[in-house]
């Protein structure tokens, strides 16, 4: 027979103490903001404005046309005109630029005499995803400009030209349309802050009771196992759930990322991942009676996992087959999967049925755990 | 079973291992209603594991024990509600104010919602803190602690309480009120079961339980203890070199025993009156001139040395 009564007392002093421990209030009020500014600003996959050099060794109409083009793609943004190669070389090494364009001297020339020319792409490949993505969008650039060049020539030639292209591709992007990174990430981060927070707090929560000597006391009551995990956990989840909303906000009004779900579904989803961190720190807790080995394996077993393998910002699809397979074992990463998809493509219940039902059945296999995990007992 | 139904504790065959170590070898007693026991014994002779188990903090290896009429190992929480603890180390919570601990503990315990503002201040009141209910607990100095820590133990008025060292580390005025307090609740019918080393503070209690290495070595009023421990009379001796004094007298006719108490030796003896003389001329033969003996009473704290060496194992005493 549960004590509603108890329960309450339990809840009430659970958050007095939190009230009063700086260390629990900066967990509870710092880390969501700390975390969507850190990531929400520090990782970004879009590549824009890579650092370009430039050595134009000719210094014509048509060189000059050629790098204007550059300089007026979002893609790249020129750091400087070098004066000869080996400052080009010097800028690679010391990653004033990534990528380099190189106009050599007879460009005009060629270009006149036969038709055609070469410039010079030099990438970083240091960072081989920048290096291969600038090297394509230089390879754009020039090939328009070369279009351009064509269709002139053409031109000057009397030719009647009918400018189509064969095939056309228009692609248009579904649910982030700008392709920004940022829309991609951000309403992960709501996971990696439930992760810290709920199991963080709640890792503690036992594990001070056994090292301040308060546990024999509280065993020797008349309280239940169930009274008690209930009891604490319950200020933990409205913190949690406090959380979740200043991350909405700051999602939403902040780096305007599009929020087209409902707030029942994110409040629902929400609810079962916190009931899943809630239960883990506490069974870690139970488990480690010690604050400090409690809060290291509770950020091993939540935290970690939330950030490498729940696609919050590592598609999952990219990872080998074997670490693929742990990710089912990962409660995050149905929770971002269910997150990505209420913001960005308004998904209900209904669509997101699978990640719900498996986020669900994770809760209550990590309650009945940490239910049965406390025993009133000093044996 | 007749002693079992008028008992608020009776405690049968009780034994306690942790692995290989033997805690409790098998203890027995009864305590009535409104009596204050004492458990008084050496460090790790097993008085904390004795109330833990009582409390259904820890559960017996062997044997059987009933709180308030109910077995502890079958319906530990039904012994919980009729029971209060108060443990070793103090547990209350140090970052919640006086009243809010009381509250919590109100709330653990079920107090009745009508009645609970009225053991708040009894409870308060008692503990000497009115005025003080919005302190934490973290800035109270240790007898107040002890006291709030009683209060919380009794807020819901249990038929049996559980005090471990209670007074340790606390200022002898404040131990004399708190022993006014464990009287007045005896009074009231609580019993009480006390475990402390201070032998003035055993002599508070209604009967004395000793107990030494998991063992019940004797049990009784101290009155009693006083009586039947001691077969003889006791001499006090005050001389120089106590260590070769007391090799001499352990051996001498007439001698039961010798204990070393601070500067001097208590001997026990078969005639004080005819012993004094002797031993005092037997110590001088030996080069340790200008010894004292004179006949005293014998206090609590002898009979628990005697108690205690006879229960060890030879050639350790305690």
């Amino acid at each position: 027979m549960m004590r509603l009564r108890r329960i309450k007392a339990i809840g009430v002093k659970e958050s007095l103490q939190i009230v009063r421990d700086p260390r629990s209030l900066m967990i509870a009020l710092l880390i969501p903001i700390m975390q969507m500014f850190m990531l929400g600003y520090g990782i970004n996959l879009d590549i824009k404005h890579i650092p370009l050099c430039v050595l134009d060794r000719e210094g014509s109409q048509n060189s000059q046309d050629l790098l204007k083009r550059f300089a007026a793609s979002a893609y790249f943004s020129v750091q400087k005109t070098a004066a000869s190669y080996a400052e080009i070389e010097r800028d690679l090494d010391d990653a004033t630029c990534g990528i380099a364009i190189i106009v050599p001297a007879d460009f005009s020339k060629s270009l006149n005499d036969t038709g055609t020319a070469t410039v010079q792409v030099l990438a970083d490949g240091t960072d081989s995803n920048t290096a291969n993505i600038g090297a394509n969008y230089a390879r754009t650039v020039i090939s328009g400009f070369s279009t351009d060049m064509q269709t002139q020539s053409l031109q000057r030639k009397g030719a009647v030209l009918q400018t189509t292209t064969p095939v056309d591709i228009q692609a248009r992007v579904w649910f982030n349309e700008e392709l920004e990174s940022r829309n991609f990430i951000v309403p992960g981060i709501v996971a990696l802050v439930m992760a810290i927070v709920g199991a963080q707090l709640t890792s503690l929560t036992i594990a001070r009771e056994w090292e301040r000597g308060t546990m024999e006391l509280l065993i020797s009551t008349p309280v239940r196992p169930m009274e008690l995990m209930i009891g604490k956990l319950l200020p933990y989840f409205i913190v949690g759930l406090a959380d979740a909303a200043i991350c909405l906000v700051l999602a939403v009004f902040w780096f305007n990322v599009p929020f087209r779900g409902t707030l029942s579904t994110l409040f629902f989803t929400t609810s079962l991942f916190l009931i899943v961190m809630l239960c883990v720190g506490y069974y870690v807790s139970v488990a480690i009676r010690s604050q400090a080995g409690a809060s290291q394996i509770a950020l091993l077993l939540t935290m970690l996992p939330a950030t490498m393998l729940s696609g919050f910002a590592f598609p999952i699809e990219q990872m080998p087959a074997p670490v693929q397979g742990i990710t089912y074992l990962v409660s995050a990463r149905y929770y971002v999967t269910i997150l990505k998809a209420v913001f960005l493509k308004g998904s209900g219940a209904a669509e997101l049925a699978i990640p719900i039902l498996l986020l669900a059945l994770y809760a209550a296999a990590v309650s009945f755990l940490a239910a049965r995990a406390f025993r009133k007992t000093l044996d | 079973m007749t002693e079992a139904a008028s008992s608020r504790i009776v405690v049968e065959g009780l034994v306690k291992r942790f692995g290989a170590f033997e805690a409790l070898r098998g203890v027995s007693f009864t305590v009535a209603g409104g009596e204050i026991m004492g458990f008084l014994g050496p460090n790790g002779a097993g008085k904390s594991t004795l109330i833990r188990i009582l409390c259904g903090l820890l559960r017996p290896s062997a044997g059987r024990a009933l709180v308030a009429g109910i077995d502890i190992t079958k319906d530990p929480e039904a012994v919980r509600r009729r029971i209060g603890y108060m443990s070793q180390k103090f547990s209350l919570y140090s970052d919640l104010s006086v009243e809010e601990n009381l509250r919590f503990f109100g709330g653990i315990y079920g107090v009745p919602r009508g009645r609970i503002e009225e053991r708040l201040r009894f409870a308060i009141d008692m503990a000497g803190l009115t005025g003080q209910e919005n302190a934490l607990v973290a800035t109270l100095a240790g007898g107040w602690k002890q006291r709030l820590a009683l209060g919380a133990a009794i807020l819901h008025q249990p038929m049996v309480l559980f005090l471990d060292e209670p007074t340790s580390g606390v200022d002898p005025q404040s131990r004399r009120r708190f022993w006014d307090l464990i009287h007045t609740l005896g009074s009231e019918g609580v019993s009480v079961l006390v475990s402390t080393h201070y032998m003035d503070e055993a002599e508070y209690c209604n009967r004395i339980a000793l107990i030494n290495r998991g063992r019940l070595i004797a049990l009784g009023t101290p009155h009693e203890l006083k009586q039947r421990s001691l077969k003889g009379e006791l001499l006090s001796i005050a001389c120089r070199d106590i260590g070769a004094a007391i090799n001499l007298l352990e051996k001498a006719p007439g001698v039961q025993d010798a204990a070393v108490f601070g500067n001097t030796l208590h001997v026990m003896v078969d005639d004080a009156d005819r012993r004094a003389p002797e031993l005092t001329a037997l110590l001088a033969a030996h080069g340790i001139a200008g010894a004292t003996a004179r006949a005293i009473t014998p206090t609590l704290e002898d009979s628990f040395v005697y108690l205690v060496g006879a229960s060890s194992p030879a050639g350790e005493k305690a």
